[in-house]
């Protein structure tokens, strides 16, 4: 096993940030830990990166305790915060140097392991770390993050801010570097980059909700659930919240997910009710769950 | 060692790419040692002078005469009645009003003595204070020339008794105020700047957030501090430099003892500041924090450092609280050292106090630093 948390709670004065955590990544996983903003997610990085002391239960990273042998852990480590945090006013390459000099290597002695990420970035290595766009900031904080040739890589929501293009990039990046052994650790808020992972814990307000494959989670669905659509998106919501075979509803992109609470149910009623209520171009169609439904349905 | 090392390139990498901050840095302060040099003076000169003259008589008008001749008064007005001087003194025309009185000269020879009364506008203490020496002088001045014609006029045989003193400055013969301001705010000057700048520099890699990619990363607690700090302890030495040559150029203030001594010591007094700076930081998760509260000390410790009012004439407890400031040492042991040429056993208390400090406020600091919450 590569993390263990047992039982790891922490609160801010009243506010319990994490209750109760357990959880298991065995070595080369890419574990995700899925949930929505407030959820806990930076703070459980926090304590597993030792930036933070639990108050309760215990963890440890590649066998290391996170509290007693945290200078073990920050050897092993590599952690790139959700918010961008590098020297701005540095270039490129100082950024790299500097990360590799207090990790006391050198660029060129782990330069295999970034190399396929740092290549893109190298035709700017001259240009200060400010002024890169957005993606190309995200691959320098990840080659930071990996200089020190880490067994296990934290990544706070790494794609938070990122275009659709670069955040594909970044996790055939995350990948590849799977390859290479390295377990990673990474949180986010978009549930089509959860699919991605190996294994995903689902967390929310400081619990963990499900920890299971991204189809083991599609699977555990209870209900069967339907795409709904009209024209008047707005007022299918409303109609959907009043109708009597409704378990929930809610918007999904250009659709209304739509889950009825009688196994009984049959789709000609629901498009019957529609236009009763004087809905148009009604379509309604039988889908396979994601994992945003199991999110909505255990966090309900 | 090549941690710290490529730590302080990284620093100065950043001083100097930092386009505002290096003209914050050399040029801020040394506009400051050229203004404040020439403008901070305890001399009060074109002192507004009013008189009301009840007598009329050629003593009376011989003593306005003595104010009239003096470079630091400026003789205005000629007011009829005291009622007129005060509505004067009340609209700001007019600092200090003499009033003779009537029978002046008349009381002068034949009772030998009589009265005159000054008033003065107190509105700045410090400069009533000063204006009321010069009056003095004046008057007395006044008094032993008419004793002495009194005494050639009447009885013969008898000599006039009157002491005089002959005041000797030493270390500033010609009481100039510079030469004992300038060693004094250049003090001020390499303070704020060391204070400020340490202060902010650690919380300012809180509020972009490298300090918490540093914090997990292995590198000491040690390391980190030195490698941050010492860039500012050079930029510091830098700034005295010219500083000194500045006052030496410039001011002309004679710099009679040891260079060598002067930086030894202010090497020690800048890890005092150092400290306290590095110790803020800790404490505060914003540089606008910071710089309050450096600001906070830095005015404590300027107004009661001896530099602008002397510490001797501070209530007791505020001397007691003195000794823990340490602008207070450095502006003793810059101006004797400067100006007296005092030695390292003249200055070692100051010495012994000021290390002190320094091995206090780095271990302080260091122990509040934590690498994790």
């Amino acid at each position: 096993m590569s993390i263990i948390v047992k039982n790891i709670s922490k609160s801010y004065k009243q506010v319990k940030a994490l209750d109760n955590i357990s959880l298991e990544v065995p070595s080369g996983e890419l574990f995700g830990l899925i949930g929505p903003d407030g959820a806990g997610k930076t703070t459980l990085f926090r304590i597993l990166t030792t930036l933070l002391l639990p108050n309760e239960g215990t963890a440890s990273v590649t066998g290391y305790d996170i509290v007693k042998d945290y200078k073990s852990i920050r050897n092993t480590v590599g952690y790139m915060p959700g918010r961008f945090s590098l020297y701005q006013d540095l270039t490129v390459e100082e950024n790299l140097r500097f990360f590799a000099t207090i990790f006391g290597t050198t660029i060129e002695e782990n330069y295999d392991l970034i190399r396929d990420i740092y290549v893109q970035i190298e035709p700017f290595k001259n240009r200060r770390a400010g002024r890169l766009s957005g993606g190309m900031k995200q691959k320098l904080a990840l080659s930071c993050a990996l200089i020190h040739k880490p067994k296990v890589l934290f990544l706070d929501e790494p794609t938070t801010g990122v275009d659709p293009v670069s955040r594909k990039e970044f996790w055939e990046m995350l990948k590849r570097l799977q390859e290479q052994q390295i377990t990673i650790f990474v949180s986010t808020p978009y549930m089509d980059e959860a699919a991605l992972c190996d294994n995903i814990a689902l967390i929310t307000n400081g619990k963990i909700l499900r920890i299971d494959t991204p189809e083991g989670i599609k699977a555990s669905f209870p209900h069967k659930i339907y795409k709904v659509k009209s024209t008047k998106t707005f007022k299918l919501i409303q109609d959907l919240g009043a109708y009597e075979q409704t378990h929930s509803a809610y918007p999904f992109g250009e659709y209304i997910h739509f889950t009825p609470n009688t196994t009984a149910f049959r789709t000609q009623d629901l498009t019957h009710f529609l236009k009763e209520n004087h809905h148009t171009n009604i379509e309604v169609f039988e889908t396979g769950p994601t994992i945003e439904d199991t999110f909505m349905e255990l966090s309900d | 060692m090549n941690i710290i090392r490529y730590i302080i390139q990284k620093e100065f990498r950043q001083i100097f790419r930092n386009k505002a901050m290096l003209p914050i840095i050399f040029i801020m302060p040394l506009i400051q040692l050229i203004i404040l040099s020439n403008a901070a003076s305890f001399e009060v000169k074109n002192i507004k002078f009013g008189y009301i003259d009840n007598d009329r008589t050629s003593s009376s008008r011989e003593l306005i005469e003595n104010f009239n001749a003096s470079t630091y008064f400026n003789v205005l007005t000629d007011f009829s009645s005291s009622k007129q001087a005060k509505s004067a003194m009340l609209n700001g025309d007019v600092d200090v009003v003499l009033e003779i009185p009537r029978h002046f000269n008349r009381n002068l020879i034949k009772e030998k003595k009589t009265d005159l009364s000054v008033t003065i506008n107190a509105i700045d203490g410090a400069a009533a204070g000063v204006e009321n020496v010069y009056v003095n002088q004046i008057v007395e001045r006044f008094n032993a020339n008419t004793k002495v014609q009194l005494i050639q006029l009447g009885t013969a045989g008898v000599q006039p008794q009157i002491i005089d003193t002959i005041p000797l400055f030493w270390y500033n013969e010609t009481l100039n105020y510079k030469t004992f301001m300038v060693p004094g705010i250049l003090v001020l000057l390499v303070t704020m700047i060391t204070l400020f700048l340490s202060g902010m520099n650690v919380v300012r890699e809180k509020e972009i957030g490298t300090l918490e990619q540093i914090n997990v990363t292995p590198i000491k607690k040690h390391q980190f501090i030195i490698g941050k700090l010492f860039p500012f302890l050079i930029l510091g030495l830098l700034l005295l430099t010219v500083g000194l040559i500045i006052a030496k150029i410039l001011f002309h203030i004679p710099i009679v003892g040891s260079i060598f001594l002067m930086y030894g010591y202010t090497v020690i007094y800048i890890l005092v500041i150092l400290g306290i700076g590095l110790f803020i930081s800790n404490f505060t998760d914003t540089q606008q924090q910071a710089m309050f509260i450096a600001w906070f000390f830095m005015v404590i410790f300027i107004l009661m450092s001896g530099l602008f009012t002397p510490v001797e004439s501070m209530p007791q407890w505020a001397q007691i609280l003195t000794e823990a400031n340490p602008i207070k040492y450095f502006v003793q042991v810059m101006r004797m050292v400067m100006l007296k040429g005092a030695g390292f056993s003249d200055i070692l208390p100051q010495f012994a106090k000021t290390l002190l400090y320094a091995f206090a406020m780095n271990g302080l600091a260091v122990m509040s630093y934590k690498k994790f919450t």
